[in-house]
């Protein structure tokens, strides 16, 4: 069985792109497919690449960042090992630390938190240290898998802003699967309905946002 | 005879229970990081120690030191581990737990089998480690063989716990134990950080077995069978998904064991195996956590 099926998207450097759609249109396949954790098969290109065959870990190495549906926490290690660990993959150790002091800027909330278990964490500190993890990778991609699942309005807020934030003051291409239509719009500037695995309706997001038709058919608001 | 109670006696026998708790702590240290990551007991853990120690035999029986042969078996188990799992282990790793319980009870004969292929099965014996001469500790004689068995233990699990807390591999492979999916998320090669694990647990086991044979006067290719069962019993007693509680645990079993067989009489030395089956069946009883690992209920 397949989920998804001849989907063609595409995400520009710096862009911030959203994939909406109901559950099971196959949005967390889109973004596991890119990532490698999903079997999969075509063509996937990030910066020039073919990434369409390589493993989970080669595709972090490469540059892409995936925050997974359910955050991916690793509950048993502390705050500050899931940043470290963030940042496997890179050997220049004085950056490294220079960056988790920026990532911290942006949450300070998980640097108070630092020596707490991850485990211990609230949901929305959660979201955000996986994001903060994440961001330790120095990703020039983010895939966000639904960072508004089961939060607080006020947090979800917090947490797109953040994204916006990295977006367009350090240029981080970012593409993110919501079910929230309206906050996805207003967070991208191009967006893609999927429906049942394929790509339905895509645009800018200021266009779908207006659009009478794909509201009622595709959002439902 | 309360009042006729040889107070030396007690710590001399509880010096010798650390002695064997230690050795069981490092094999049941070796068992925990293979319980943590692949999720089943690896039966063929104390073969692979037993090995080991005829590995030892070998570079010894030519000449070697018996330091210089702990070391480099050390160093030579790790790499055994590593293709153990790379061989045996990998091609199983997603199947279901009860299939790799049936590859490691393989591995068992198949490592048991090959031991009694390269080394004819007749007894041979290991020089001691350490000088057999009593020392005096405040007054009471104990003997540098246990003293330096107890140090040598602890420091092979103390060393693997500095890796596993200090450094960035130790952190990556305790975190694609615990959470292989989002580790691979961040570029942790997963399935080598289950290689490395199978690797120290070998090196692990090597310094048990090591510590075993030469205390005994000779051994043969069944000498780890029975400390792997203390082992387990130490690991279950301590909480079988906890590194520190395999350490209590086979500590405290040691010395528990020792002072039963010395002072109730009906025990000895030969009921020693049925009453560490009974620990272990006594705590999956009572407390199948064990004394410092987590609920089983509370795991995926």
């Amino acid at each position: 069985m397949s989920a998804l099926r001849g989907i063609s998207l595409r995400v520009e450097e710096g862009e911030s792109v959203a994939v909406l759609g109901a559950n099971g249109a196959g949005k967390t396949t889109t973004l596991r497919a890119i990532s490698g954790t999903v079997k999969r098969s075509g063509r996937i290109a990030f910066a020039g690449q073919s990434i369409a065959r390589r493993s989970p870990e080669a595709v972090a190495r490469a540059g892409i960042a995936h925050v997974p549906e359910g955050r991916g926490t690793l509950t048993d290690l502390t705050v500050g090992e899931n940043l470290r660990l963030g940042a496997y993959t890179r050997r220049d150790r004085a950056s490294v630390r220079e960056d988790e002091q920026r990532v911290l800027g942006y949450f300070p909330r998980l640097g108070e938190r630092r020596h707490q278990r991850a485990g211990t964490l609230s949901g929305g500190e959660q979201q955000m240290l996986a994001l903060a993890r994440a961001l330790m990778l120095r990703p020039r991609l983010l895939l966000l898998d639904e960072p508004s699942l089961g939060l607080a309005p006020l947090v979800v807020a917090e947490i797109f802003r953040i994204v916006g934030e990295l977006n367009e003051r350090e240029g981080l291409a970012v593409l993110v699967v919501e079910q929230n239509a309206v906050l996805a719009l207003d967070a991208s500037t191009r967006a893609y309905v999927l429906e049942v695995g394929r790509v339905a309706v895509e645009g800018e997001s200021a266009r779908l946002r207006e659009d009478e038709a794909v509201r009622r058919s595709y959002l439902g608001y | 005879m309360i009042l006729a109670f040889d107070w030396t006696q007690l710590a001399q026998q509880v010096v010798i229970g650390l002695a064997s708790g230690g050795v069981w702590a490092t094999l049941a240290v070796a068992l925990v990081l293979i319980y943590r990551s692949t999720g089943v007991i690896n039966f063929a853990q104390g073969e692979m120690a037993m090995f080991s120690t005829f590995i030892a035999w070998s570079l010894v029986d030519h000449g070697m030191s018996y330091w210089t042969a702990f070391f480099l078996t050390v160093a030579i188990s790790f790499a055994g581990g590593v293709a153990v799992e790379r061989a045996v282990i990998r091609p199983v790793e997603r199947a279901p737990v009860l299939t790799v319980v049936i590859v490691t009870l393989g591995l068992f004969f198949v490592v048991n089998g090959a031991a009694r292929w390269i080394w004819s099965p007749e007894t041979r014996s290991l020089p001691n480690a350490f000088s057999t001469r009593p020392i005096d500790v405040g007054g009471v004689a104990f003997s540098i063989s246990d003293l330096g068995t107890v140090a040598v233990s602890l420091a092979a699990v103390a060393l693997l716990w500095l890796f596993f807390r200090f450094t960035k591999l130790g952190l990556a492979s305790r975190a694609a134990a615990v959470n292989p999916d989002a580790s691979r998320l961040v570029g942790v090669r997963v399935t080598w950080m289950l290689a490395l694990g199978w690797g120290l647990a070998a090196a692990m086991g090597a310094v048990s077995g090591m510590l075993t044979a030469p205390a005994l006067a000779s051994f043969d290719q069944n000498l780890m069978q029975p400390v792997l069962l203390y082992a387990f019993a130490g690991a279950v007693l301590g909480g079988i998904d906890s590194p520190l509680g395999a350490v209590v645990g086979s500590l405290l079993l040691g010395v528990l064991l020792n002072l039963i067989g010395t002072y109730v009489d009906w025990v000895g030395t030969d009921l020693r195996l049925p009453v560490a089956l009974a620990v272990i069946l006594g705590v999956l009883l009572v407390r199948p956590a064990g004394l410092f690992g987590r609920p089983l209920e509370a795991r995926v």
